[in-house]
């Protein structure tokens, strides 16, 4: 039991998907403007992650080398038409939103690299569990960027208003800055700063030493 | 595992794979297909309300769209016909079909939609004497990389323009899909179309100047997407132009629709 509750919970901090394997950083730029779609988008990554980890491990004894990662590209873009076509029935302005990033979960580096390196090698129950976990952990992020983005870019959180604005007789100016794409990247670069200043472990080697500074001669 | 990797058995996985999940997408795609019909059609119920004005949040689409007439208007004599139904018209596809719309030439087709279909649905408000408040007009033309759909709305003396939105186009975000800012489009309601006749209204570059002589012809341009608003100015010229709703609008003035 331990090793199920070591599977859901080590994607969170210990092994987060985004902070300390930087994949799937793209929708997380994309989708972050507002915490609604943001959470639409993890429910149906979460998902797809799930189910498509539960797939491949199934059938993983009888799939061939040579076709593998097309075999688990097939099932994951199924999954994903599957959401996509949930979404357009049952939450249709959402799915407006998302667009086609709900069709590049599909390319989402997380669901693939999880197929591949944990549903290949381990049966399909630990594998449902780590697909669950990784999605919580890439969740967990996405929503730690939206509700700062959306609350200083918006002064808004899930549409309601928390922060009065300027422009509505308020108090609080927007930081236009928050609603485009190049603040996810420091909120993840902050977000992985203090991740990585409680869990030293996480701190990566350095690929190379800085030189000492050289002082300038003049020439002999 | 070796086993795994004869051609028989690659052959026989990829196929029976595909199968299986053929089989799951299309049931999806089938089961659900009325739910987003019906979603598809409120949507655009909603946005043709948006564009004269008269969405409020909270309210059903349905209840909300009552007041609201379709006609359908025969675009080459400009008056309203029953040819076809109202309920069922589907313009976008009769704009494809060669039986039911013309070819454009290019000195006509300034908005590049390329072929004109033969009827329109438009969008009538009546108030409960029967009179026209609003007229509200399908729009279409080719912006910067997609075509834009959207609608515009005018006052009952056609010529004030009452609102304007795009429901699908695929236009830069945060340049051209700037279409879509409320306050950009909060600054069409009150405009004039038509100066002496001639369609005048143009998106211009940068802001209007309200005390410019021309100013209640002119939109603020969209920072950023020259081509997009070219897109925008030719495709609402084009639509109230005289291969457009033109000859309709005249004759509704007129009372000879």
């Amino acid at each position: 039991m331990d090793s199920v509750k070591e599977t859901l919970s080590s994607p969170i901090f210990k092994n987060n998907p985004i902070a300390l394997q930087i994949l799937g950083i793209c929708s997380a730029l994309a989708v972050t403007s507002s915490l609604q779609v943001t959470l639409v988008m993890c429910v149906a990554l979460t998902f797809v992650c799930a189910f498509s980890n539960l797939g491949v491990s199934l059938i993983r004894d009888y799939i061939p080398g040579s076709i593998r990662i097309i075999v688990q590209m097939v099932i994951i873009a199924s999954l994903v038409i599957v959401v996509d076509e949930f979404l357009k029935a049952y939450a249709y302005g959402i799915s407006k939103q998302l667009s086609v990033f709900v069709g590049l979960i599909i390319t989402n580096c997380i669901v693939m690299g999880r197929a591949e390196a944990f549903a290949m090698k381990n049966p399909p129950l630990p594998s449902f569990i780590d697909g669950i976990g990784n999605g919580l952990g890439y969740s967990l992020v996405l929503i730690f960027v939206a509700v700062i983005r959306e609350l200083l870019g918006a002064g808004k959180l899930l549409g309601v208003e928390i922060l009065p604005l300027v422009t509505d007789g308020g108090w609080y100016v927007p930081n236009g800055l928050m609603l485009l794409p190049p603040s996810a990247f420091f909120l993840i670069g902050l977000f992985i700063w203090g991740l990585r200043s409680f869990r030293k472990e996480q701190v990566e080697e350095p690929e190379f030493k800085m030189a000492k500074h050289t002082v300038v001669r003049e020439g002999v | 595992m070796s086993s795994n990797d004869t051609i028989g058995k690659t052959m026989i996985v990829a196929f029976s794979l595909c199968l299986v999940c053929s089989v799951i997408v299309s049931t999806a795609a089938v089961v659900l297909k009325p739910k987003q019909e019906i979603n598809k059609d409120i949507d655009k119920k909603r946005n043709i309300l948006a564009a004269a004005g008269m969405w409020k949040e909270g309210a059903s689409v349905e209840e909300q769209f009552a007041k609201i007439t379709t006609r359908i208007v025969d675009l080459r004599t400009g008056r309203f016909t029953d040819a076809v139904s109202a309920k069922d018209y589907d313009q976008r596809r009769a704009a494809k079909d060669p039986a039911e719309s013309d070819p454009l030439d290019a000195e006509q087709d300034v908005a590049k939609i390329s072929r004109l279909e033969h009827y329109a649905a438009v969008y009538l408000v009546e108030n409960s004497s029967g009179d026209i408040e609003k007229i509200i007009l399908p729009i279409r033309g080719y912006g910067l990389w997609s075509t834009l759909y959207g609608f515009i709305a005018l006052e009952s003396d056609a010529n004030t323009v009452a609102g304007l939105g795009f429901y699908e186009h695929g236009e830069t975000p945060g340049l051209g899909g700037e279409v879509d800012n409320p306050q950009w489009k909060a600054s069409w309601p009150g405009k004039k179309v038509y100066r002496q006749g001639d369609v005048a209204i143009a998106l211009i570059k940068g802001t209007v100047n309200p005390s410019d002589v021309d100013a209640p012809y002119e939109i603020d341009g969209l920072a950023g997407a020259t081509l997009t608003a070219r897109g925008v100015t030719n495709l609402v010229q084009f639509w109230l132009g005289e291969n457009g709703f033109e000859p309709f609008l005249n004759n509704l003035t007129s009372g000879e629709a």
